[in-house]
């Protein structure tokens, strides 16, 4: 026994899928904590909601609305057929793009979090001594909310591996394409081949536990999620 | 006294007697029979007084359910095979086994005027996508593979199919037109046995193997008078018109 060749594929897809998906996060949501942090508009609340939203909603409601989005009717749909890239439901940028909103508070949050635990004393200190924005951003903040950085890339990682209601919504379990770990075991228990979901969500249990224990063991006081 | 005791035995001869005429019987229904199984049980609780609790979904998903002491009492598959493993696992009563319905597979499209009455756009090639149910998990998804096959479609179809988990998600993709085209089981879109919304194509019949769906007491159901009552009303005449007007052969 063992994993199958479909097996293989479904882990190779998830992995490319999640880290792609963390480094577009990183790059998206950085900006955004940055804001969220620092920033005293009113509009701060209505913002933090909306990046928290799919911390609350169940996975049928995200991936209903974005199937019906990323439809040919819906408005993403739309944008993206005047683009002349066709519909996103069943491709695997299709799986980015909702990946890249679900797990979004799970990178913004902790990076928000150290950002706003460094305060505003180490930013003017280097701003006496004439570092520019970006000079600061690099050298200060970055370094110092380290911690905060590697929560996020690992469970916005983690989190889209573990990703299952919407891949089922907007995936079609497509081989190579869109049918990912968590899709596979379904099918694998729903077709009755126990043995092999074994194989696989066990595997993924042991993933799991590994991941947290990294972040807990450089983080120890990370306890929000 | 005496008659203190006497109204008391009735009481009680009267709640024992109401227990054994009406009772409840747990139901376990594949997705795609949803629809007439709604109509069927409420006839059946109001010809017989037994009422039903009834939950949809996918075949699969029952029989580990069921393997996992879930209290269903009868199940009515999408498939033959997964009463039939059942039965020799021990798990059901003996020689309850029976066909209610040979389901039909039909082309579906959300657009009016897509389908033509022979299917030519699945030929020509001019859809996005085409969504049939998992063939390794749904017999209606077994059947859309043997008709592509039959038509000679299958090698320049492949890259457009798209799978839903069960019948009722392969529905789901096509009815958001995120398919343009769907294979689903006639009973999903059709009222009045007419097809109402899209436009549709049905499949012939000797162009797939027949989906026999059987029905069969669980052993949870042997002494359960509403399980037997049940699966005797699904053989009667209320039940056969119901399940032919949804499109299904007997």
């Amino acid at each position: 026994m063992g994993f199958s060749n479909a097996d293989l594929q479904a882990i190779g897809l998830t992995l490319r899928l999640a880290s792609l998906v963390t480094l577009i996060l990183l790059l998206i949501g950085t900006p955004i904590a940055w804001w969220l942090a620092r920033t005293t508009s009113r509009w701060k609340g209505s913002v933090g909601a909306v990046v928290a939203l799919p911390l609350v909603l169940p996975p049928s409601v995200i991936g209903f609305y974005l199937l019906i989005a990323m439809g040919p009717n819906g408005p993403v749909g739309q944008f993206t057929q005047s683009l002349g890239l066709g519909i996103l439901p069943f491709t695997y940028w299709g799986l980015v793009v909702a990946s890249v909103f679900y797990s979004m508070p799970f990178v913004v949050q902790p990076i928000q979090n150290a950002i706003e635990a460094l305060g505003e004393r180490p930013l003017e200190v280097a701003a006496t001594l004439r570092a520019g924005p970006w000079d600061r951003f690099f050298t200060v903040v970055v370094p110092l909310a380290r911690p905060g950085f590697l929560s996020a890339a690992i469970l916005g990682f983690a989190h889209t591996v573990g990703e299952f209601g919407v891949v089922l919504m907007i995936g079609g379990n497509i081989p190579g394409v869109t049918r990912v770990v968590s899709v596979q075991i379904y099918d694998h228990v729903e077709a009755m081949e126990y043995a092999q979901a074994h194989w696989l969500a066990g595997s993924m249990v042991i993933f799991s536990f590994l991941v947290l224990l990294t972040l807990y063991t450089i983080n120890p006081n990370q306890r929000r999620f | 006294m005496n008659t203190t005791r006497t109204t008391l035995a009735i009481l009680m001869l009267t709640l024992a007697s109401a227990t054994a005429l009406a009772d409840e019987v747990k139901v376990a229904v594949a997705a795609n029979f949803t629809a007439p199984m709604k109509a069927i049980a409420e006839a059946f609780t109001q010809d017989t007084g037994h009422t039903t609790e009834i939950a949809y979904g996918s075949t699969g998903k029952f029989y580990a359910q069921i393997k996992n002491g879930a209290p269903f009492q009868v199940l009515l598959a999408a498939d033959d095979i997964t009463p039939a493993k059942l039965d020799s696992e021990g798990m059901t009563v003996p020689d309850s086994r029976f066909t209610y319905a040979i389901g039909t597979l039909v082309l579906w499209s959300a657009k009016a005027g897509f389908i033509d009455d022979q299917a030519t756009v699945l030929t020509s090639g001019d859809f996005n996508k085409l969504a049939i149910a998992n063939p390794k998990l749904a017999p209606y998804g077994v059947a859309a593979m043997e008709t592509l096959e039959k038509l000679g479609l299958t090698k320049i179809v492949e890259p457009k199919l798209v799978l839903g988990e069960n019948i009722a998600q392969t529905l789901q993709f096509a009815s958001t037109g995120a398919a343009e085209l769907g294979f689903v089981a006639l009973s999903q879109v059709i009222k009045d046995g007419k097809i109402t919304e899209g436009s549709g194509w049905i499949v012939p019949a000797e162009m797939y193997q027949p989906i026999r769906q059987n029905a069969v007491i669980l052993s949870a159901g042997k002494d359960n008078a509403a399980a037997t009552a049940l699966m005797d009303y699904l053989k009667g005449d209320k039940s056969r018109e119901i399940i032919l007007s949804y499109g299904y052969k007997i």
